[in-house]
């Protein structure tokens, strides 16, 4: 780990200004992303400013009726918080299914935005990767890529984005309030994160000096149909092989408005309008489920250990989209129920 | 009634407060004054030579004490001998940081010596290595046809018995027949701790080594002979192991490193691995494995056929057992076993849990349960049909073997009989439910052990042996052995192993420890309890006096008479009586040649698992196994139950997630982390049952005991995978049984 300095920041605008005024800096919220990165030598911050300090960990309503997600509240208290669980539970649910107690009560929102690719080779200095050192090449591509994307890949890079969080805030048409040099804005949940194209080196639109102060949930109703599926190599505390979140409003059998995204796929949270239009005003069957299934998974591409994702992505969907028009949970809860 | 009966009753740990209280000290938490601090540095390269380390650049940072590489070690012991532990496999030992030759992928080729752990983590990022590339190899799967037969092995490889029978003609002529080949890729032990040495510097080459191993004495001889010390030197202490499973049986390379640091620079050193590096050393095999089985008409076995090829490194050929256990397991004429190693640019594996058994149980049991399908057999009631009786490949009578028992409790136990043998057939909603079963066979060995007994004028008694604990009970089944012996209450012993200074005891290995430390304790407290016996016949007005020490028991803290048990001695009376201060023998245990020649001495298993499977989704659970464990006298069902619950989770794990995983571009394993090398976590254990049978053995040691560290592997993967075969008609030969094997 390198040597680097600490400072407390004292307000949203000053933690704008320490960074803009120095590449060296890097904020740090709960650490669980960060820290690792710097004893793997792969983050090297000349100077941490600690962003604990600033008011941005409540969560409150919004004047248009949302709830808006401070950017230092913890995943935790996010996914336990009795609005988010009544109003938004598809969120609570994909925070949970991620990493470990101990950390989610560590782990900010809007850290969560930011956790970089799982991606073996971007770990190991010992071997090139394009997203930690730019034009030394991809050696996923050609190499060992079971946790590898499918969709929105690049010659460059084909990793995933990581989040379980960031798949259901993609679903629940999220939008991320920023601070720069320049004041405040707001990024549409689908814009934050972006494809890795010829620049893999950056996960995000933001520019370097932003911050990210709180993250909104519109006004819109999917309590009661969504489920949040999660396919990983082990029941818990591993990141997800495929994830799905899919959200329904149904009248009737009929389904009136439809979101569907997915995570362990690509190089951002994956949300598919198309697939949602194909739903929409159609029956709430398996054959119309298995109709937006693959054209969500059309353009996929495998890279060899992670073909058999296309496959599963296909069921995980279906699946997912019965469950959330049976209101049914996870499939893992049946099997629970059965063995005390 | 007796109080003072422990052995075979559950006993809590009696280390267990010590370790819960954090008062038990692991190699890297002995802080002694003045510690300097050691980061290792491993090669990014598998193969080629270093032409330079940049080593000036990171001396010349601040609290940088010592940068050690092939370029300024010592001219150390020349001889390979002096590098070879208890258990080196035939070959050259690695010598770290001796020669520029990279020779695989992370090996250490520089140790960085630092005021600070944090500094010298620091500066080794630092260290600029130039390396000249050369081409490698690390793909077993091209080397199917370069195998050979290993002619030299390490200690307990036994090569596979000479083909009996006729198995060519047999299999061409047998009924059925089912064959296939079953592969695993490596596996690294990932014990909780991290390997670690701290070497206090006590002057004048004189030190006192904290190690992270399965023997003390091993790490002794090592830092012995290879530094040229003297054993007065170089007191090796390992209280405390953190998990070993085979890890902890060679001397690692921290240990060379930290010992090295510390004499060069005369001052107490640390070097601790990191667990990235806890995948630079030794590893369970990439293995290939052919089996081929023959039955005739009535479902007996008419042929078997096992071949297994493994990778080794190019200086050492690691050997295990992984064929031989199918010539013993079960009752066939005609067999042919056949073993054979490759060379590879990896490190040397080493044991682990069950080594050779763990894999070679794998492919049999799946093959069985393949070949119960074929001959339209229960997969229970086609092992009955073929159980042996005899161990055929050394043509010998078993000591004592209960595996039948084992057999029909478990199955009993798991409600086999309610199986409907279709693959599909059985449900739990939409899940797809699966039974499967397996099992094995492993040695029951012992080893030459020595020990100390002191028992003190106010009535407590000291046991001392240079054995160690990575965990699996030893303190508590000791002290237990020795109190009954001597009829104390455990409160009146204290068990002390892990130190070269005390009696020599073999290696923490190969399931030998309970019976070889635990005779040796047993012997030597027998012998001090015919000195007190005497001393007590003295006492004025003994009533012992015409006594043998055949004719009285040591029991409640008192010598009685069998005949008459009223008629008794305090112990605690003894020594003041004598005017002795205390009494102590000392003693080393030979085992009994006789039984090993005319007897075959091993443990065996069944285990019956479930599993649910979603259909669609490809996700398994194991939601019950059932071990049942013949495996001689228990000593405490307590600690005997939690090994095997531990080889089931290991089981679990073998089956449906471990792999350490290769790129072959750059001979790399890639998943060198605990984030990507998966192992389960409490959501994936569901019920398991362990069962121990009742097998009273005279023959295979005094105490009667077997070892349960590694029996209560075998089979698990093998039944886990040929219950997903019932649940989903899928065949799965190929570990682990991972959720895109089943799409
Ligand atoms: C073992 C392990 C398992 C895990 N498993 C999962 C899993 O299954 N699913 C899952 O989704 N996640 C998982 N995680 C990831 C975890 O969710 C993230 O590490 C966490 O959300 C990051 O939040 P943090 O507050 O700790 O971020 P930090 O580590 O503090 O920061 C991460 C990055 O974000 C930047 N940053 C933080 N806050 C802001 C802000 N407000 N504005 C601008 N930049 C900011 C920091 O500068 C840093 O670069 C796992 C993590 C670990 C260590
Ligand atoms: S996939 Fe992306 S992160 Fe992984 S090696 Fe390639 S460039 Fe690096």
């Amino acid at each position: 780990m390198n040597s680097f300095t600490y400072t407390r920041a004292t307000a949203v605008d000053a933690a704008v200004r320490e960074k803009s005024a120095d590449d060296g800096v890097k904020f740090i919220a709960g650490g669980t992303n960060l820290l690792d990165l710097m004893k793997e030598n792969i983050e090297r911050p000349t100077r941490l400013v600690d962003i604990n300090t600033l008011p941005l960990t409540t969560i409150d309503s919004t004047p248009e009726g949302g709830l808006r997600l401070g950017a230092l509240a913890t995943n935790a208290d996010t996914a336990w918080h009795p609005e988010v669980e009544k109003r938004y539970p598809l969120l609570s649910q994909a925070i949970l299914a991620g990493a470990s107690p101990q950390l989610r009560n560590m782990a900010t929102d809007g850290g969560n935005l930011f956790q970089r690719t799982r991606c073996y080779y971007f770990y190991d200095l010992a071997t090139p990767c394009n997203k930690r050192e730019p034009g030394s090449g991809c050696s996923a591509i050609g190499g060992y890529n079971r946790i590898h994307a499918i969709l929105g890949t690049s010659e460059s890079c084909i990793a995933t984005h990581p989040s379980d969080m960031c798949v259901a805030l993609a679903a629940l048409n999220a939008t991320v309030r920023v601070t720069g040099k320049n004041g405040e804005r707001t990024v549409q949940f689908a814009d934050f994160h972006r494809l890795p194209e010829d620049q893999p080196q950056f996960d995000n639109t933001l520019a370097p000096d932003e911050i990210v102060t709180a993250i909104d949930l519109p006004n819109e109703d999917f309590s009661q149909n969504f489920s949040y599926l999660k396919l990983r190599d082990r029941t818990s505390y591993a990141f997800a092989l495929v994830s799905v979140a899919a959200a329904l409003q149904l009248e009737g059998n009929t389904i009136k408005e439809a979101r569907l995204a997915l995570g362990g796929v690509a190089h951002k949270p994956w949300r598919d309008s198309a697939a949602e239009n194909l739903l929409k005003g159609q029956p709430a069957t398996e054959e119309t489920f298995r109709r937006a299934a693959a054209a969500v998974l059309q353009d996929a591409k495998g890279y060899g250990h992670n073909t058999f994702k296309i496959e599963l992505a296909k069921r995980a969907i279906v699946r997912a989209l019965k469950q959330a028009a049976e209101g049914t949970q996870h499939a893992t809860e049946a099997f629970k129920n059965s063995n005390p | 009634m007796s109080t003072t009966n422990y052995i075979g009753k559950p006993t809590s740990r009696v280390e267990g407060p010590a370790k819960v209280t954090g008062a038990a000290k692991y190699a890297a938490e002995y802080n002694v004054p003045d510690l300097a601090y050691g980061y290792v540095v491993s090669s990014p390269i598998a193969k080629g030579k270093i032409t330079k380390i940049h080593a000036d650049e990171v001396r010349a940072i601040p609290g940088v004490l010592q940068v050690f590489s092939h370029e300024n070690v010592p001219s150390l012991a020349w001889f390979d001998r002096s590098y070879k532990d208890d258990v080196a496999p035939g070959g050259s030992p690695f010598r770290p940081l001796q020669g520029a030759e990279v020779k695989y992928s992370q090996q250490p080729v520089a140790v960085v010596i630092a005021e600070t752990f944090e500094l010298a983590r620091y500066a080794a990022s630092l260290l600029r290595i130039d390396y000249d590339v050369a081409p490698h190899d690390t793909d077993l799967e091209t080397k199917r046809d370069d195998g050979f037969e290993p002619g030299r092995g390490k200690t307990g490889w036994v090569p596979p018995p000479k083909p009996r029978g006729n198995p060519n003609e047999a299999l061409k002529n047998a009924v059925h027949k089912v064959e296939g080949e079953y592969i695993h890729l490596t596996q690294h032990h990932n014990p909780m701790e991290m390997f670690a040495s701290t070497v206090e510097w006590l002057g004048d080459k004189k030190l006192k080594i904290y190690d992270k191993t399965q023997g003390a004495f091993n790490s002794q001889q090592y830092v012995t002979k290879v530094f040229g010390l003297s054993k007065d030197d170089a007191q090796v202490i390992s209280k405390y192991t953190g998990g070993g499973f085979g890890s902890g049986l060679r001397p690692q390379y921290q240990l060379f490193m930290a010992v090295l640091a510390s004499l060069e620079l005369k001052r107490s050193v640390r070097v601790s691995l990191t667990r990235q590096q806890m995948f630079s050393f030794g590893h369970r095999p990439h293995t290939l494995q052919y089996v081929e089985l023959g039955t005739n008409a009535d479902g007996t076995l008419a042929a078997l056929h096992h071949h297994a090829l493994h990778e080794t490194s190019q200086f050492e050929d690691y050997t295990e057992n992984v064929v031989n256990w199918s010539g013993m397991l079960y009752q066939c004429d005609n067999v042919k076993l056949t073993y054979q190693l490759a060379k590879l640019d990896v490190y040397t594996p080493q044991d682990m849990r069950a080594p050779g058994a763990a894999t070679g149980s794998f492919a049999l049991e799946i093959a069985m349960d393949e070949m119960a399908y074929a001959a339209g057999l229960d997969p229970l009631e086609f092992r009955l049909r073929n159980y042996a009786e005899r161990d055929q490949n050394a043509d010998k009578p078993f000591s004592s073997k209960k595996l039948r028992e084992c057999y029909h409790e478990g199955a009993a136990k798991f409600g086999w009989d309610k199986r409907n043998p279709e693959p599909r057939s059985m449900r739990d909603g939409n899940m797809l439910v699966g039974w499967g079963m397996g099992g094995g066979v492993w040695d029951a060995s012992i080893q030459k052990c020595a020990a100390k007994v002191t028992l003190t004028a106010d009535g407590h008694l000291n046991v001392l042996s240079g054995a160690n604990d990575i965990g699996t009970g030893t303190y508590t089944i000791i002290t237990q052995i020795a109190a009954e012996t001597l009829g104390l209450p455990l409160e009146a012993v204290t068990f002390t192993l892990g130190d070269t200074t005390l009696p020599e005891a073999p290696l923490q290995g190969g399931s030998w420890t309970a019976a070889s430390v635990g005779n040796a304790v047993k012997e030597t407290c027998d012998k001090l309890g015919e000195k007190l016996l005497k001393l007590a016949q003295k006492m004025a007005g003994s009533p012992l006096k015409d006594a043998s020490y055949e004719d009285v028991q040591f029991v409640n803290g008192q010598i009685r008479l069998n005949a008459d048990p009223t008629q008794a001695v305090v112990i605690r009376d003894v020594l003041p009586a004598s005017g002795e201060k205390e009494l102590t023998v000392e003693n080393t245990m030979m085992p009994n040649p006789a039984s090993q020649l005319t007897h075959s001495l091993h443990a065996h298993n069944a285990v019956f698992a479930e599993v649910k499977v979603d259909p669609e989704l490809g996700t398994v659970h194991v939601t019950r196994v059932v071990n049942a464990v013949a495996a001689g006298r228990i000593l405490n069902p307590k600690t005997a139950r939690s090994q095997v619950l531990g080889s089931v989770v290991w089981g679990i794990s073998m089956a449906m997630m471990e792999e350490t995983v290769m790129d072959h571009g750059f001979g790399r394993y890639m998943n060198h982390n605990l984030s990507e090398y998966h192992v389960p976590v409490c959501a994936d254990i569901h019920d398991i049952e362990v069962i121990f049978v009742e097998e009273e053995d005279d023959k295979v040691n005094p105490l009667g005991i077997k070892g349960l560290g590694e029996v209560g592997l075998l089979g698990v993967a093998a039944a886990i995978a040929n219950a997903v075969y019932h649940a989903t008609g899928k065949r799965i030969r190929n570990l682990p049984v991972s959720i895109d094997k089943l799409l």
